[in-house]
């Protein structure tokens, strides 16, 4: 009779501490594709901005087409954004090309004509937003990889975390000083 | 300093639903041992919880387009006002959930509300008025606000906790009906039975009104959870700070607003005043503003 009951505790117990495992996993699994899902939403901020800019580009050299350096600078933030891959690669190549549209719209002020142009106004509100989404949508992919980073050196789940593979991802943050610099925009 | 503050709502309204279904469970169940005899407990219980949920069911799947219905308010284009689209979006981002949809109420009191059972289906409506008399880093606290109620499901909690007071009203209405026109035998009851029924009778009609200042004191933590989260979206409270002042101190009335839709809005719009008691559907403008200035 004993022996029953102490057969079948270790079953019990066994089949816990099974299911702690397979709840711990998952959340980890969870965790993981959040941390991709926000990656790709800021992607898509990025694309659209890239894909904004040689609008503006050409709508701001219908009426100051002498400012050549500014133009130049956007163009090069653009193509180094281009062939960025990895996380802090793209950081950097983000702030660069943040300064340079920051330059852009600098010189634009000198242009009244241009400043009401409504083509430039709808332009400059769109980037804008476009800005403030990817600030949001490196917030949440931050906050994300924040999450992980702590379940994957927590107790228990350091055990899976470890025993599956489960790797800490970078922050979306700026490296270098010189990048750091570019980084305030207000339009 | 947000973060506790959101884990300490998180717990507190959870102990709250807990304790409600406890006591909703615990009541159904008495009551009706107590008036209709051994064994009708789980009976008066079984019948009031099926009655109640599917009312409130029909309401949660339905409540978003009663709820823009009665406030007439409209779809907006996306042309219309991209500011606050760019908002919506990036907090949508900032959130994890799909972007919502955007309503908007022609009225120049300022106020918005959030509606919807989950965030694929979710709704924000701004009035306006909000648009007109607020700033932009104030707006983003307003719809931070309004979109962490939609991540939290507080109008998922809130419809069940609906059907909590709703099981609590339909048991204690049956209770007091079959007491009144029943068929009682009255004869063998001694003293301590009446004191029982005297107990019971209490307790059926102060029943829903302790259930209603449960489902107000768990609208006001979901409320005091919404503003933390939204510092914690924006990151930056002092713009809903900012903005509940405003909206607040401004005088003009909600036309579309009544008493079905006034606990849905961020300031309640029929009792802008800073009460603060048990029967308010949210915190007072102070504590809310204090609660954001010390994050």
């Amino acid at each position: 009779m004993a022996l029953d009951f102490v057969f079948w505790g270790i079953i019990g117990f066994i089949v816990l501490i099974a299911l702690i495992f397979i709840l711990i996993y998952n959340g980890l699994v969870g965790l993981k594709k959040r941390v991709e899902n926000a990656w790709s939403q800021i992607d898509v901020q990025l694309k659209r901005r890239y894909d904004l800019i040689p609008n503006l580009v050409e709508t701001v050299k219908g009426y100051a087409k002498h400012e050549k350096t500014v133009f130049e600078n956007v163009t090069k933030a653009r193509a180094r954004m281009a062939q960025a891959t990895t996380v802090g690669e793209k950081a950097g190549a983000e702030n660069f090309l943040t300064s340079a549209l920051k330059s852009l719209f600098a010189v634009a002020e000198n242009y009244p004509r241009l400043r009401a142009n409504e083509n430039f106004l709808a332009l400059q509100e769109e980037l804008a937003g476009t800005e403030n989404k990817i600030a949001y949508a490196r917030q949440f992919y931050n906050d994300s990889v924040m999450q992980l980073n702590t379940t994957i050196h927590q107790f228990p789940s350091n055990i899976i975390a470890s025993t599956f593979g489960f790797k800490e991802q970078e922050f979306f943050e700026v490296e270098s000083p010189a990048e750091k610099k570019a980084v305030k925009v207000k339009f | 300093m947000i973060y506790e503050r959101i884990a300490a709502n998180k717990y507190k309204s959870l102990a709250l639903v807990i304790f409600f279904v406890a006591f909703v469970l615990f009541l159904g169940y008495v009551l009706g041992e107590l008036f209709w005899g051994p064994g009708f407990g789980s009976i008066a219980l079984i019948i009031a919880v099926v009655i109640s949920s599917i009312t409130a069911l029909a309401s949660y799947y339905y409540s978003d387009s009663i709820v823009l219905k009665i406030s007439s308010a409209r779809l907006l284009s996306r042309k219309e006002f991209p500011f606050l689209w760019h908002s919506i979006e990036g907090l949508a981002i900032a959130a994890g959930i799909p972007v919502p949809k955007a309503y908007i109420i022609e009225d120049s009191a300022p106020n918005a509300f959030a509606t919807g059972r989950d965030p694929k289906h979710a709704v924000i409506c701004v009035t306006t008025g909000l648009l007109q008399k607020l700033n932009r880093q104030e707006l983003e606290g307003v719809i931070g606000h309004e979109m962490s109620h939609i991540k939290n499901y507080d109008i998922r909690l809130m419809t069940m906790t609906v059907v909590l007071v709703g099981v609590i009203a339909l048991i204690s209405d049956m209770i007091l009906r079959s007491f009144f026109w029943g068929r009682h035998d009255k004869r063998d009851l001694g003293k301590a039975g009446i004191i029982l029924i005297v107990i019971g009778i209490v307790l059926a009609v102060l029943a829903p009104v302790i259930a209603t200042i449960i489902k107000l004191a768990i609208s006001r933590k979901r409320e005091f959870l919404a503003d933390a989260d939204s510092a914690l979206l924006t990151r930056y409270p002092a713009g809903l700070a900012s903005a509940l002042e405003k909206i607040s101190k401004d005088k003009e009335p909600l036309e579309a607003a009544n008493k079905a839709t006034e606990h849905l809005y961020i300031v309640n719009p029929l009792t802008k005043s800073s009460l603060n008691n048990m029967f308010s559907t949210h915190p007072s403008i102070e504590d809310r503003v204090k609660a954001l200035k010390t994050m």
